[in-house]
């Protein structure tokens, strides 16, 4: 069930564009910030609300890197995997995060703390290698920095 | 040297608010278009400037929008939108202008917009240019309170609305038709063309859509004029250019220098040389969709014809350095998992294709190769390049490709003789 706050932010949205179906990358923004990914249920809430089938906002969901239609960790890492960093030796850092969450790409960690996932080039190439947390960018890491960054975030 | 675009960006200081720009300058353009120009007048100063689109594609911008229809019979409203997704890896120019100076680049879009008649606006901004969200919101407001966008801007009648949208994560929404899909909630595939985005794009109106670093260049040719934004270059193109320097180099980072600087001096003079220890092999003069140039081209000035002339795309202007210690291999199939992963899977071939491309490079960076994988690739690169797809992204993606394959041959069929990386740095794909 959406909450009324996330209804009235929904129809805010709505109200912006000429098709309720054009506000639906918005919604699933509004629903997800709140709960960190989106459910079948949450889908589906959102679905009626912008009149899609749940099948066609899925679609629509599946599509972009950074819906998450399955349950994340209280923090996300996003680990750049793109071309500066790789030269500048972003294996290391991945190597590190591998061993010390006890996780692989993809997964969340026991504790319910941080998932993993790499993502593409973040844009501040000249600082590689990068990897960002929620807002926080982190650059010109190395592993070093790493334990004391993930110590941030409980 | 002037740096018109970068002037008031100071490293480590947040931009200036809508007062302090105003002291300096600010929004005098739009003042100047609304008072004294009509919108023709701003599309031929525009034209007249010569100014080339930075996206990429390097289209003049002046001429892309006189395709937009005008007068009162034009469909309405129209719209205006500043692409500013950069998700192209090695490329990290756009954001030094989003998060140090905002209200450059809305007074960019409010002449833009004015110069088509838009009405409505938008800044879709890649999710993870969260510092960039924050001052655009922030200035939005600005300039909101400050009369420059609503109703009536300055008293002139004239009213444009400004909403900022952030993507969720993928590269095809650079894709100017994708962009619009995806801003019309949809999956962000391309559309085909005709019909172009200047006469039917968002929501089925006439739409332009516009690199950051292009519209922030606008207000200072308005104010300055077409001469001295002719005179800012070192090359038949026009204006300064935000160039971008990445890999095992000294002084990594990004600068803004007149148009037609070589390759040599942003890699000696600005970006300090190859760190110690390393030496240059190779470089994707403007982002991961441009073709390798090599040692005989250092001299080579970084304008559009002048790299189309040497074999590659001057695209974004950020150079990505490959180093004599990184498998150019393993560099190539770095890139085309980036592509492979994002490819939209609209048409057959790159959806295919390039995953095919991905796997062989792959088998030949662990060793695995054959001899005739590497006809496999050219023929890729063949099928997969313009014409063959439906949009750039795979023409894009074959085009570090194709001169890998050309200038390090040597080193693909080591890999394959060898039966092992002379480099033994494998990249893995994730997941
Ligand atoms: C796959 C793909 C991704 C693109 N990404 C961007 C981008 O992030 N930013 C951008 O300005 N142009 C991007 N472009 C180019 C745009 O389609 C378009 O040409 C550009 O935004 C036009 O602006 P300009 O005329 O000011 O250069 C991309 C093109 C393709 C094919
Ligand atoms: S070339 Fe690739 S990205 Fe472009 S439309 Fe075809 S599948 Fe999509
Ligand atoms: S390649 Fe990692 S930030 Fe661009």
């Amino acid at each position: 069930m959406l909450t009324a706050e996330e209804i009235l932010q929904i129809e805010h949205e709505i109200s912006l564009v000429p098709k309720r179906k054009a506000a639906c990358i918005e919604a699933l923004k509004i629903v997800q910030h709140n709960r960190g990914w989106i459910s079948d249920e949450s889908l589906k809430d959102v679905a009626g609300i912008v009149d899609m089938s749940p099948a066609e906002l899925d679609s629509v969901a599946t599509f972009y890197n950074l819906i998450f239609r399955r349950p994340v960790g209280r923090h996300v890492i996003l680990l750049c995997d793109s071309i500066s960093c790789w030269v500048m030796g972003y294996e290391e850092i991945r190597d590190y995060l591998f061993t010390n969450l006890g996780i692989q790409y993809g997964q969340t960690t026991e504790d319910g703390r941080f998932t993993l996932l790499p993502n593409a080039c973040l844009g501040t190439c000249d600082c590689a290698p990068a990897l960002m947390i929620g807002n926080d960018l982190y650059r010109n890491l190395t592993v070093d920095q790493l334990d004391e960054i993930l110590s941030k975030y409980s | 040297m002037e740096t018109p675009l970068t002037q008031h960006i100071v490293a480590g200081r947040k931009p200036l608010s809508l007062k302090e720009y105003e002291q300096v300058g600010g929004y005098q353009s739009v003042r100047k278009v609304l008072k004294e120009m009509t919108p023709t007048e701003v599309q031929n100063l525009v034209k007249d400037s010569n100014l080339k689109g930075r996206g990429g594609a390097g289209f003049g911008t002046g001429l892309k929008w006189s395709f937009v229809p005008m007068g009162p019979d034009a469909a309405m409203p129209k719209y205006l939108v500043a692409n500013a997704d950069e998700m192209e890896p090695g490329t990290f120019k756009d954001r030094l202008l989003l998060e140090g100076n905002p209200h450059q680049l809305l007074e960019g879009m409010i002449v833009a917009a004015y110069a088509i008649q838009a009405n409505i606006s938008y800044v879709f901004l890649r999710w993870a240019y969260k510092l960039a969200a924050q001052e655009i919101t922030k200035a939005i407001q600005e300039a909101y309170d400050a009369g420059y966008l609503g109703k009536d801007i300055l008293g002139s009648g004239y009213n444009l609305e400004m909403y900022l949208h952030t993507g969720v994560g993928r590269y095809m929404c650079g894709e100017e038709t994708a962009l619009l899909n995806a801003l019309e909630g949809k999956r962000a595939h391309p559309r085909a063309k005709p019909p172009f985005p200047q006469v039917s794009g968002l929501f089925g109106k006439p739409t332009i859509v516009n690199n950051v670093e292009t519209l922030c260049n606008l207000p200072h040719i308005v104010n300055n004029g077409v001469e001295w934004y002719k005179g800012l270059s070192k090359s038949a193109d026009t204006g300064t250019k935000l160039y971008g320097v990445s890999g095992r180099v000294k002084t990594p980072g990004c600068w803004e220098l007149p148009i037609g600087v070589t390759i040599r001096e942003l890699l000696e003079d600005y970006a300090g040389g190859m760190q110690d220890g390393y030496l240059f092999k190779g470089v994707l003069p403007g982002g991961a969709s441009t073709d390798f140039l090599v040692e005989q081209h250092l001299d080579t000035p970084m304008d559009y014809a002048s790299i189309q002339a040497a074999g590659s795309r001057l695209g974004t202007g950020t150079m990505i350095i490959l180093d004599d210690q990184t498998c150019p291999v393993g560099f190539v199939h770095n890139l085309q998992h980036f592509f492979a992963q994002e490819s939209c899977g609209f048409c057959t071939p790159c959806r295919e294709g390039l995953p095919w491309v991905e796997r062989l490079l792959l088998a030949i960076d662990q060793g695995r190769g054959h001899p005739e994988d590497i006809q496999a690739l050219e023929f890729h690169t063949k099928y997969l390049g313009p014409g063959n797809t439906f949009c750039a992204l795979a023409p894009g993606a074959m085009e570090p490709l194709q001169s890998a394959l050309k200038y390090f041959r040597e080193d693909f069929e080591r890999h394959i003789y060898e039966h092992h990386c002379p480099w033994s740095k494998v990249w893995q794909p994730s997941i």
